[in-house]
């Protein structure tokens, strides 16, 4: 059956695919990035003794913890620019949708992480004349980073495959270039096969990479 | 120095410290004594603040440590404080952990807080192991890296909670005598322990403690010579049995 398969199709239009790629790329380091920061300015807040604060990031988190992220994905589609009265383009509304979700999911493991740290160290610190800010940021957040880094990882290779709903607002990412050429060509089979293929490896080796990771870490 | 008014803590229900009073003046070595959940290392913690209490006050060098607007960290940083468990920055080299913050806090620049950190080093004797991680020295090592860290910031008191009860018994003594040396040399101490060889060579007054009550606070000589409470002269039979 495989050889029936019209594998030219796949490399004549590898500049195509490689672009669509790089828009994946681009969302996911992004949307890791500013899902990051974000998510720990929401931990740090639902961690905080001042309980408007942490109400209102817990409520935040918990909201885009019940939405299906597709349905996220729509809605900022739709939204975005309603509310700044003019189009963005897919693109922008898609990258706020995604470092917004993302923000809850980080949110909870970076909460995890920082409670990770001994009490005892934050006494350390604040022992030695640190203010909340300077412990934070010089011994929790480092130590609760490297607990964390395994699991932020694994994080990243879910948010890798989630880029592909970008599909349902047509932002052309990896998925749809191939359903481009997939359609423009008549090789379904052929560009969904290989677009299969590099989703597998790339997310199969991110997975070997953090496993060996946590290896190293516990030695 | 230090000086604490009726203080009284609860956790929930439960009170730990029961009506606490007295005093370490400038230059004096008070050892803190008691039978394990006597409330001694929690009357510590409330001295710098990591403990919050619900009455009575400490004042530390004239500034009330529980009132609302004190300065903590700014108090903090002229208080050192030794833990039982080293609490060095695993992540942070020796010589880092002994810098960071006279860099951070005390805004002193690279080269004098470099020349602070070596000198400490080398005072309590681990010059040598100034570039390694703090997992990689022993316990005894890591304790004595606390003390320099502490003195690092070139507190007016220092404070020690159990600094030997996590040791191996080999390890004991070389953070006793750096501690006997600190004493010597005239700090204000706090000093909550086991060690009654440390208390008998260098302490000025001894505080036995139980179920968070101060019930001794003598001389080390009246502490020693005849405890009046029958509490403190069980406990003293008990340790000093062997």
């Amino acid at each position: 059956m495989l050889g029936n398969f019209d594998w030219k199709v796949v490399t004549d239009n590898i500049p195509f695919l490689w672009q669509g790629m790089q828009i994946t790329l681009l969302l996911t380091v992004i949307a890791i990035l500013g899902g990051i920061f974000l998510g720990t300015l929401l931990a740090l807040s639902r961690l905080s003794g001042f309980k408007p604060l942490s109400f209102v990031a817990g409520t935040y988190v918990n909201f885009f913890r019940s939405m299906p992220l597709i349905l996220v994905i729509f809605w900022f589609y739709f939204l975005v620019p309603l509310l700044l009265g003019r189009p963005v383009g897919g693109f922008y509304s898609v990258l706020i949708a995604f470092v917004l979700f993302e923000a809850a999911y980080y949110c909870e493991i970076i909460r995890a992480g920082i409670q990770s740290v001994r009490e005892g160290q934050v006494h350390s610190g604040q022992a030695l004349g640190f203010t909340y800010a300077q412990n934070m940021r010089y011994i929790v957040l480092p130590q609760a980073f490297r607990n964390m880094i395994p699991i932020l990882l694994t994080q990243a290779i879910i948010l890798f495959q989630d880029t592909s709903l970008v599909y349902v607002v047509g932002v052309k990412d990896f998925l749809v270039s191939a359903d481009l050429i997939a359609n423009r060509e008549n090789r379904v089979l052929e560009m969904f096969t290989i677009a299969a293929a590099v989703y597998f490896v790339l997310c199969l080796s991110g997975s070997l990479f953090i496993k060996r990771l946590q290896r190293n870490y516990v030695q | 120095m230090i000086e604490l008014r009726n203080v009284s803590k609860w956790f929930g229900d439960f009170q730990v410290l029961n009506d606490c009073s007295t005093k370490v003046a400038k230059g004096e070595v008070v050892v803190v004594c008691g039978p394990s959940g006597s409330g001694k290392s929690t009357l510590i913690k409330c001295v710098n603040g990591l403990e919050p209490f619900q009455k009575g006050s400490i004042e530390v060098d004239g500034t009330s440590v529980g009132a609302k607007d004190t300065n903590l960290p700014e108090l903090r940083s002229h208080i050192g404080m030794v833990f039982q468990n080293f609490e060095l920055f695993p992540h942070i080299k020796v010589i880092g952990n002994i810098t960071l913050a006279q860099l951070k806090v005390l805004q002193r620049d690279e080269k004098q807080a470099g020349e602070k950190a070596h000198a400490l080093l080398e005072r309590v004797g681990l010059l040598d192991q100034a570039d390694k991680y703090p997992a990689q020295l022993s316990g005894g090592q890591q304790q004595r890296v606390a003390i320099a860290r502490a003195l690092a910031m070139d507190p007016i008191a220092m404070l020690f909670d159990e600094p030997t009860s996590a040791l191996d018994p080999e390890m004991i003594n070389e953070v006793l005598d750096v501690m006997v040396e600190l004493a010597n040399d005239g700090m204000t101490m706090m000093v909550v322990t086991h060690e009654m060889g440390f208390a008998r060579k260098v302490a000025d007054r001894v505080i036995f403690m139980d179920e968070g009550r101060i019930e001794e606070d003598c001389t080390k000589d009246d502490f020693f010579g005849t405890p009046r409470g029958a509490r403190a002269q069980v406990f003293l039979s008990k340790i000093l049995q062997h």
